[in-house]
């Protein structure tokens, strides 16, 4: 009986991750190519049909929860780290264009809550392109972090404050690993 | 003005030719390649302005993607020493 | 109109002038880690901003195909996701083959 059920809901699973990929992939062609004859409509559904049925499950993998709620979270983050991003940018150029060029460049290495994958890569890019310091290397197990920064203010504005950490846990409500928060 | 543009950015592209040619190690000649192949990107969509040709954006965003593969390849290669084990 | 080339001027001219500094930060800087910030973080703003000029001025100058900017935000985004990416991936192979990065007072790379 259970063995019955658990491949019903895997191919429900597949079935909708198929559906989602083949709407997006299809949004996708319309937005790109601005023709809306019947030729390249039918065109259109031939390739994304192609391409969801061989890789759907690169975009859409298991379910998981809140999902809407964790959008919206993310897209005020971004609008938070356009900010960061230019202000990011004029102290590096300060740095460089500056006839005496004021860098002190040390490695520092760090720990945090997040576990999935998407917060992960979120952190690693947040950390890339704000001010002074570049990941080196991410150990997904224990969420452990490798960061090359350029000056101190920068390794302690990510070792002292904490603020981007603990922005990104907000967004993707991962606050303590092993504790189901939903 | 989009001529303009466009001379200016070659001249940011020559200033990144030098570290290609010196630049001790594969590294970072791997970096500068990266540098010219973005700065590439914009040229073509300045040229499509400025030409008035729409089919340039297309082939702007092709490249960006061949660039992004070309760069993760070559970084893999050369951490292993194999593409494929 | 002449609000609409005073917008796009303004936001081309900074554009290249991130740019520039992203092209001096590679020939300037003295370690191969410190030159990856520059290239980074510079260049991806710069190349940000100048298609950011170049969708205002098509905003305004050909209203009837309003659709193509749609395919140039998409681009701004691409590259704001790949460069970090490209950036971290050369950082990772640098660091686990050994690459030693520089100490204040040493001598250039």
């Amino acid at each position: 009986m259970e063995i019955g059920r658990g491949e019903e809901m895997m191919k429900r699973k597949k079935a909708s991750g198929i559906l989602i990929t083949f709407s997006i992939m299809f949004l996708f062609w319309i937005l790109l190519s601005c023709l809306f004859d019947a030729f390249h409509l039918l065109v259109g559904i031939g390739c994304s049909a192609t391409v969801a049925l061989t890789s759907h499950d690169l975009l859409v993998k298991g379910r998981s929860k809140k999902v809407l709620l964790k959008s919206f979270q993310l897209l005020l983050y971004i609008l938070w780290e356009f900010w960061q991003i230019v202000l990011a940018n004029l102290d590096v150029a300060y740095r460089i264009l500056h006839p005496k060029m004021p860098i002190d460049p040390r490695v520092i290495e760090f720990e945090t809550t997040l576990r999935g994958d998407f917060a992960l890569v979120t952190l690693a890019n947040s950390i890339t392109l704000t001010p002074g310091t570049i990941t080196i290397l991410v150990a997904p197990e224990t969420g452990k972090f490798w960061v090359h920064a350029i000056a101190k203010k920068s390794a302690d504005s990510l070792l002292v404050d904490q603020t981007m950490q603990r922005k990104v846990a907000d967004v993707f409500m991962e606050w303590k690993h092993g504790v189901d928060m939903t | 003005m989009f001529l303009a543009t466009g001379l200016l950015i070659t001249i940011a592209v020559t200033l990144s030719l030098y570290r290609v040619v010196v630049g001790p190690g594969v590294l970072n000649r791997t970096a500068a390649v990266n540098v010219i192949g973005t700065k590439t990107i914009v040229l073509l969509v300045v040229m499509g302005y400025y030409f008035e040709r729409p089919y340039f954006f297309d082939i702007a965003l092709l490249y960006a993607m061949i660039n992004l593969i070309g760069t993760l390849v070559f970084a893999k290669y050369l951490e292993r020493g194999e593409l494929w084990s | 109109m002449v609000l609409a080339d005073a917008i796009t001027i303004v936001l081309l001219g900074v554009g290249l002038f991130f740019l520039f500094v992203g092209s001096i930060g590679l020939l300037r800087l003295p370690d191969f880690y410190t030159r990856l910030h520059a290239t980074g973080k510079c260049d991806t703003l710069g190349a940000g901003l100048t298609i950011l000029g170049l969708i205002v001025h098509h905003f305004f100058y050909y209203p009837g195909t309003i659709l193509i900017t749609v395919k140039l935000l998409f681009l701004i985004l691409f590259i704001f996701v790949a460069n970090p990416t490209a950036t971290h991936a050369i950082m990772r192979v640098a660091y686990k083959t050994g690459v030693m990065p520089w100490k204040l007072g040493e001598e250039r790379k």
